[in-house]
């Protein structure tokens, strides 16, 4: 062996022993099983799929066609390889609602839940950052009991509920903001990005731009309130007890301003945890986004999987299933990566 | 006198009941003297400490007593004024230095605050060169190797001894003229806690600073001080010069805590004290060492004994010198 | 068991009563912690409903298909609190024999989850750097890798739409968080001195398992178990509300909410009626479980 051979093979090695390198590499293998998972549920469950998604009144001729469509005249895992040889080849099947490759549907529909998710995360951010700070720094004080009592509400009341509860409020019944949909009728903007705020941003259409806000504010404050309740909660939590820990006392007794130990010395610890369960609010926004894009006929990828689902359209489902895995790995590795900044002891462990 | 204290007591309020901690503890402090303070773990040292800084935890209340430095009441002092005095006049030395340094800043961050703050009191707002050199001499008075290394360094990467030396030199930034020391040698190897006695010894006598020293290690506190308290469950049991106090110890408590530890008594092996610390929600209410003294008396469970000047430099507080 | 002495009796008589005080304080604490309470009379009240709802609910009769369109669209009054839906049928009444669907779902759905996840995690555990564990552990990371309403529904949507399946769906999703969460406790245990004890006096895995690991777990299991109840609920209504799960006329909460929201915003009353319904059990769980978890937390 040469002498080059050996550090390529170390180089080789230390990108392996990256911390994150081997969280995607695990990640694609999990994005496998998931398929796998999906694709055996579909078929092993019982009932016949096609029978299922054309219905009891369809005639025999065309659930046997469709069969053959699918393959499932054939083994199981005959099926699963021509579906990941399609997959490799930049298809995901057929979809039956539409009749276009799953593929397409999903480039199609993907940016206007990109566009809710990431609404959604900076409402997030902003309410629970404040609500945790303004009670956490007030302990047991009058607006800290109001947050607790919204923190309780938050947690539990499903954000399908608050859906319904500020569509009615905030648009019915106070006229405040559009009830329905992305943008108002008779405004138009020219997909670029398929993000409306952006388009009109970039088209320079500043009526369509705060339209398109206003449209996203009741979907996107239903998606978020669970989370910001939830991180709120912990955030006030770890700053109630950071805050008597001795380095926030050591500060004290060197003089240093209150508003540095708070904002600086107290927060950033405490951020930690709190950050840490953004993972898991996460999965509940891509979640509850199915529903939420359905009360407020969101024209996003997840309304579209949710007519997979009730139209049995095995293609669609096993797709949308498997980009929501997807997006969800990314935005638990980019949590991963937020956390690691914060907190060194963690980004030396890796 | 540089810090008097008179009938302090701090309690801490939990959601369920009350802590009486420190029960009217007295002491005082010359200046250029070194006091120490001895006692059990959970006798309160700390919280004496911290309240003589005005650093208690949120839900430490003091409800009666003063804290007199430098002619005024720590507790009643304006903002501005317990600034300066935290910023350049006291400085402290907690006990655990990994719990005292923040996890997820720098030492840089936080040893650039402290100077930064400190020299902005003096009218000078600092470059970040000067805070550069500053942080360097300081670090190389507290002979810590590489302090450019150190100032990168987050806390979990240090040692326990070089944690401590950072420790020291933040404390030594503010105190010009009063440092409290907790503990600061517990959580080290016995090597390690030998040059740290003898590196604070030494900055102390070199700056001429007022110090006190609290500590359960006796040997420590027999070399370096000047003068000792002894502080059981919340109330000062005795005073003395540290010489007198070793030899005549008056107080059971001074007694048994001095005969407990092996290498300083004359006889007998170190046992420990039977019993334990009372509790602070319901502690007893005459002499708080009422329950594990030997010599107890009928007056000594419901009255609490006061100040009684055996000689001229020795007070003790026990019924038996009534 | 045979020569039991004296002392062994005198020593388990005492770890008896050492136990017995340790809920007494556990209980103690618990009844100090004044949201718990609530929580738990709030869970029982509700179960209560649940249990006697043909004597309970003002009209029995209206919980499934039935119809009288003289009374429908009624808002809420003295004869019907929550008003009426759009075949005249009380809405209080369904709602009340929905309760009896939302407990069903959490004793089955609980009742199939918990010992699976808990079995496989300890086998998983207690078998650490065998095939096994890799089988499992992996397994069970396939499913935590998606949101879990994700799976649910894509589980419920390719089997029939009713309330069974719906819970199966549900069920199928949950077990990998009882198996990560029994299988952590588990290797954290495994090398305990007293586990290592019983391997070396010969115990049976069977053994060991269920009568020295399990009982260690079973505080923190409990824990979950109680703040998963609400999460349950959650879940099902949302699988009902997209309409995958129960259908009408089953008086599912969550079913109810989906038929009744296509009547927003006139007749607010039928939706608003249930979704209070899945928010005080939610809640009432989540109070249960906030209180349990800061009791285990303080021993």
């Amino acid at each position: 062996m040469t002498v080059e051979n050996v550090t390529t093979s170390t180089r080789l090695q230390k990108i392996l022993d990256n911390y994150y390198v081997r969280k995607i590499l695990l990640s694609i293998v999990t994005l496998f099983g998931i398929s796998i998972l999906i694709f055996t549920i579909a078929r092993v469950l019982p009932g016949d799929p096609a029978r299922l998604a054309l219905g009891p009144r369809a005639p025999e001729d065309v659930v046997e066609q469709y069969r053959k469509l699918l393959r499932l005249d054939q083994p199981i895992y005959v099926q699963y390889f021509y579906w990941l040889l399609d997959v490799f080849n930049g298809r995901f099947g057929l979809s039956l609602v539409t009749f276009r490759d799953v593929l397409t549907d999903i480039i199609e529909f993907i940016p206007a839940t990109v566009e809710l998710i990431i609404f959604t995360l900076i409402i997030d951010v902003i309410g629970a950052l404040s609500l945790g700070v303004i009670s956490g720094r007030k302990p047991n004080s009058i607006i800290d009991n109001a947050v607790r009592i919204f923190a309780y509400a938050g947690i539990a009341i499903p954000s399908f509920v608050w859906a319904i509860i500020l569509q009615l409020v905030l648009a019915n019944w106070l006229d405040l903001l559009p009830a329905y949909g992305r943008l108002s009728l008779g405004i138009e903007v020219n997909r670029i990005t398929g993000l409306i705020t952006v388009d009109a941003l970039l088209n320079g259409n500043l009526v369509a731009f705060a339209d398109a806000i206003t449209h996203l504010i009741i979907p996107s404050l239903s998606l978020a309130i669970g989370s910001i309740a939830q991180e709120a909660r912990i955030l006030r939590a770890n700053l109630i007890e950071n805050i008597n820990k001795d380095y926030i006392l050591n500060m004290y007794a060197h003089g240093i301003p209150n508003s540095i130990i708070f904002f600086k010395y107290a927060l950033k610890p405490s951020m930690i945890p709190t950050v840490t369960i953004m993972t898991l609010d996460m999965a509940s926004t891509l979640g509850n986004a199915f529903l939420v894009e359905l009360i407020f006929n969101w024209p996003g990828l997840s309304r579209y999987g949710i007519t997979a689902m009730l139209r049995k359209d095995l293609n669609a489902i096993v797709g949308v299933v498997l980009v929501i895995g997807l997006a969800y790995t990314i935005a638990s590795i980019i949590i991963d990566l937020l956390v690691s900044y914060l907190d060194p002891r963690v980004r030396y462990k890796r | 006198m540089l810090l008097e204290i008179n009938d302090l007591h701090v309690y801490y309020k939990s959601y369920w009941y009350i802590l009486k901690v420190l029960n009217g503890v007295w002491l005082r402090v010359d200046k250029g003297e070194r006091v120490g303070i001895i006692g059990e773990s959970g006798s309160g040292k700390t919280t004496l400490l911290k309240s003589i800084l005005k650093i208690l935890p949120q839900n430490g209340i003091i409800p009666r007593g003063e804290i007199r430095y430098d002619g005024k009441n720590i507790l009643k002092l304006g903002d501005n004024e317990l600034t300066k005095i935290r910023r350049k006049e006291i400085g402290i030395i907690f006990q655990d230095p990994m719990a005292a340094l923040n996890p997820v800043f720098t030492i840089r961050e936080q040893l650039y605050d402290i100077i930064k703050h400190k020299m902005m009191i003096e009218g000078h707002n600092p470059s970040s060169r000067e805070l550069h050199e500053q942080a360097v001499k300081i670090l190389n008075d507290v002979r810590l190797p590489d302090p450019e290394r150190v100032l990168e360094s987050y806390p979990f990467q240090l040692s326990g001894g070089m944690r401590q030396r950072v420790m020291i030199a933040m404390a030594l930034i503010s105190a010009e003229k009063l440092l409290l020391a907790d503990e600061p040698t517990t959580n080290l190897d016995v090597t390690i806690q030998d040059q740290i006695l003898k590196l604070i010894h030494k900055l102390v006598i070199e700056k001429n600073l007022s110090t006190i020293l609290v500590s359960h290690a006796l040997g420590m506190v027999y070399q370096m001080t000047d003068r000792v308290f002894v502080l059981y469950a919340g109330d000062i049991m005795e005073e003395a010069g540290t010489n007198e106090l070793f030899n005549h110890p008056k107080h059971p408590y001074t007694q048994l805590l001095i005969s407990s530890t092996p290498r300083l008594s004359s006889v007998g092996v170190g046992e420990g004290i039977k019993g334990k610390i009372p509790d602070y929600r319901n502690p007893p209410p005459g002499c708080r060492f009422a329950p594990r003294c030997p010599y107890v008396m009928d007056k000594c469970i419901n009255m609490k004994p006061g100040k009684i000047q055996v000689n001229k430099d020795h007070v003790v507080s026990c019924h038996l010198y009534d | 068991m045979s020569g039991t002495t004296t002392s062994e009796v005198k020593f388990s008589e005492l770890e008896k009563k050492i136990k017995r005080e340790n809920w007494r304080r556990i209980w103690f604490r618990f009844k100090k912690s004044k949201l718990s309470v609530i929580g738990l009379s709030m869970i029982l009240i509700l179960l209560f409903m649940a249990v006697f709802a043909e004597y309970i609910a003002p009209y029995p009769s209206h919980a499934g298909l039935y119809i009288a369109f003289k009374n429908a669209y009624k808002p809420p009054s003295l004869e019907h609190i929550l008003g009426t839906d759009m075949y005249g049928r009380d809405v209080f009444s369904r709602i009340i024999f929905g309760f009896r669907y939302a407990f069903m779902m959490i004793g089955l759905v609980l009742s199939i989850v918990v010992p699976t996840g808990v079995i496989l995690g300890l086998i998983a555990g207690y078998y650490r750097g065998t095939f096994i564990e890799t089988v499992i552990v992996r397994l069970s990371d396939i499913f935590i890798s998606l949101p879990p309403l994700v799976l649910a529904l894509s589980i419920a949507s390719i089997l029939e739409p009713n309330i069974f399946n719906s819970m199966l769906a549900v069920s199928l999703m949950w077990w990998p968080w009882y198996v990560k969460l029994t299988y952590s406790m588990t290797v954290s245990l495994r090398n305990e001195p007293f586990i290592l004890a019983a391997e070396s006096q010969g115990a049976s895995t069977l053994h060991i398992l269920f009568r020295e690991l399990l009982p260690n777990e079973l505080g923190t299991i409990l824990t979950k178990v109680t703040l998963d109840a609400g999460w349950v609920i959650l879940i099902g209504a949302a699988i009902s509300f997209v309409g995958l799960g129960a259908q009408p006329p089953t008086p599912d909460l969550g079913t109810m909410v989906s038929e009744y929201s296509k009547y927003l915003p006139e007749y607010w009353w039928m939706s608003l009626g249930p979704a209070a319904g899945i928010v005080l059990i939610i809640l009432a769980f989540n109070l249960l479980g906030d209180g349990i978890r800061d009791v285990f937390a303080g021993e």
